[in-house]
């Protein structure tokens, strides 16, 4: 018909399949590029903390999952709202494909944090504003999976999700103030991170690991999408072609 | 337009009348939750003074959320539910009205029993009022908040169970503000500010949780 690029193209699961297939290896390297290079540079080029000493280095996994954990909630609520919206197939299996990851991340952000809090303050857990959000939204993430897990209709599991998700994206500030004031109200903030400037070179480690991180989300999203795909489109000739194509 | 809502509201407190037990047993489950607790810490009455609101909530949240699956859960079992969704008036300003009628059979009568349950636990008269007034203004946002959940979990095997997982979180808010009225009328603060930001949640809440369970309403009856 015409020339002109057409991104909408991509919105059918028969032209994403390949497409996505083609994207992964790319992510792939590329997180590992940007993870060796991340690590390299927050374990042996930038110098040990003054204060905390040695322990401080898994600031450059525990900042990124965070950040990770954070914004893929905000991606799957931008899918669903696209899928409510449009009614388009792939937005819910996006959301789904993301939901494990995002879990992840909060989880690895709660567990490095632990490992972070008992040599720095003496303590896995203090029920402070950012960390209870943090477990909050993890409690989230669990409730998504399990309420699309128990729909056996994938539409309607996909359209509930999403309702799910847009109403968790409107709580979610209400839920973050409700709980940095409480915190506040409870007992003055006992522990303070003292927001000294950060040494330019930890700042290029972290950034560096937060884009393996992003890369690593991206590719695994994407596999992931892709075996849902192949999951619900199973009945189609374009999935038949394309398993025939794997057996030969 | 708001004759819908009060109808339903009328049609579903006649039936919750011819159902009496099933409130009285909501009830119970609260009045139950809040005794076990000084059963398992202790009778000291310096720490359950400082426990009770926060006990309270919890229990009053715990038996919200179990008298929500029937929110809808009878209406679709019989039908009754896609032909209000066929009517011609707004699903949200039906459920705007099961909402309502809910919380006038599961959040009222907590709110009633509140203050008995507040002398067993030593509360001041001051923290007695707050208490009480921050469940009543409180629990009609547990209401709706609840609705979304009931209505995206509406006939779903094990649907209790993913109702908990799916709203408590979301009432982490109300939980926060209600318990924390009476921390800061005790301390001496003055609790108005809790019970303002509580109402302008249940505000929100019967405005909007009502749309967004009919969204979701929509969906289980595709």
């Amino acid at each position: 018909m015409n020339d002109r690029f057409n991104l909408y193209r991509f919105a059918a699961p028969a032209t994403f399949y390949p497409l996505a297939g083609k994207m992964i290896p790319w992510f792939v390297a590329a997180g590992i590029l940007f993870g060796l290079a991340g690590l390299y540079i927050g374990m042996l080029v930038a110098p040990t903390d003054f204060q905390q000493g040695e322990g401080y280095r898994i600031i450059f996994v525990h900042v990124p999952t965070s950040w990770m954990s954070m914004f893929i909630y905000l991606v799957m609520a931008f899918w669903a709202a696209i899928g409510l919206a449009f009614n388009t197939r792939l937005s819910g299996m996006m959301a789904r494909a993301l939901a494990p990851t995002g879990a992840l991340m909060a989880f690895l952000s709660l567990w490095t944090g632990a490992l972070w809090g008992k040599p720095m303050w003496g303590t896995w857990w203090v029920w402070d504003a950012r960390l209870t959000s943090e477990l909050i939204l993890l409690f989230l993430y669990i409730g998504y999976m399990a309420l699309v897990a128990a729909i056996d209709d994938p539409r309607r599991g996909d359209k509930a999700g999403g309702i799910l998700l847009l109403v968790g994206v409107v709580n979610i500030p209400i839920i973050y103030f409700s709980v940095k004031w409480w915190n506040t109200l409870h007992q003055g903030s006992s522990v303070n991170l003292t927001k000294s400037s950060m040494a330019e070179i930890m700042l290029w480690g972290m950034l560096l690991m937060a884009l393996a991180f992003w890369m690593y989300s991206i590719a695994i999203a994407l596999a992931r999408v892709r075996t849902i795909m192949l999951e619900r489109e199973r009945h189609t000739d374009w999935v038949r072609q394309e398993l025939a194509g794997d057996s030969q | 337009m708001p004759n819908i809502v009060f109808s339903v509201i009328a049609r579903d407190l006649k039936l919750a009348m011819r159902r009496q037990a099933d409130i009285v047993s909501a009830l119970f489950f609260f009045v139950i939750v809040v005794s076990l607790f000084p059963l398992g810490i202790g009778p000291e009455v310096d720490l359950l003074r400082q426990l009770a609101p926060g006990i309270l909530w919890v229990a009053a949240l715990l038996a919200t959320m179990l008298s929500l699956p029937r929110l809808f859960a009878d209406d679709y079992r019989d039908g009754t539910l896609e032909q209000l969704a066929l009517a011609p008036h707004p699903l949200g300003l039906v459920v705007t009205g099961k909402v309502i009628a809910h919380w006038l059979v599961s959040g009222l009568p907590l709110a009633l029993i509140t203050p008995v349950l507040g002398i067993q636990f030593d509360l001041s008269t001051d923290a007695l009022l707050v208490l009480t007034g921050a469940i009543l203004i409180g629990t009609p946002a547990l209401s709706g908040i609840g609705a979304i959940g009931a209505a995206l979990t509406l006939g779903l095997r094990g649907g209790g169970i993913l109702l908990s997982l799916l709203v408590l979180p979301l009432y982490i808010p109300v939980l926060i503000f209600g318990a924390g009225a009476v921390d800061a009328t005790v301390s001496g603060l003055g609790g108005e500010g809790h019970l303002s930001l509580l109402a302008a949640m249940t505000i929100a809440a019967i405005g909007f949780a009502p749309w967004a369970s009919a969204a979701a309403l929509k969906i289980a009856l595709e």
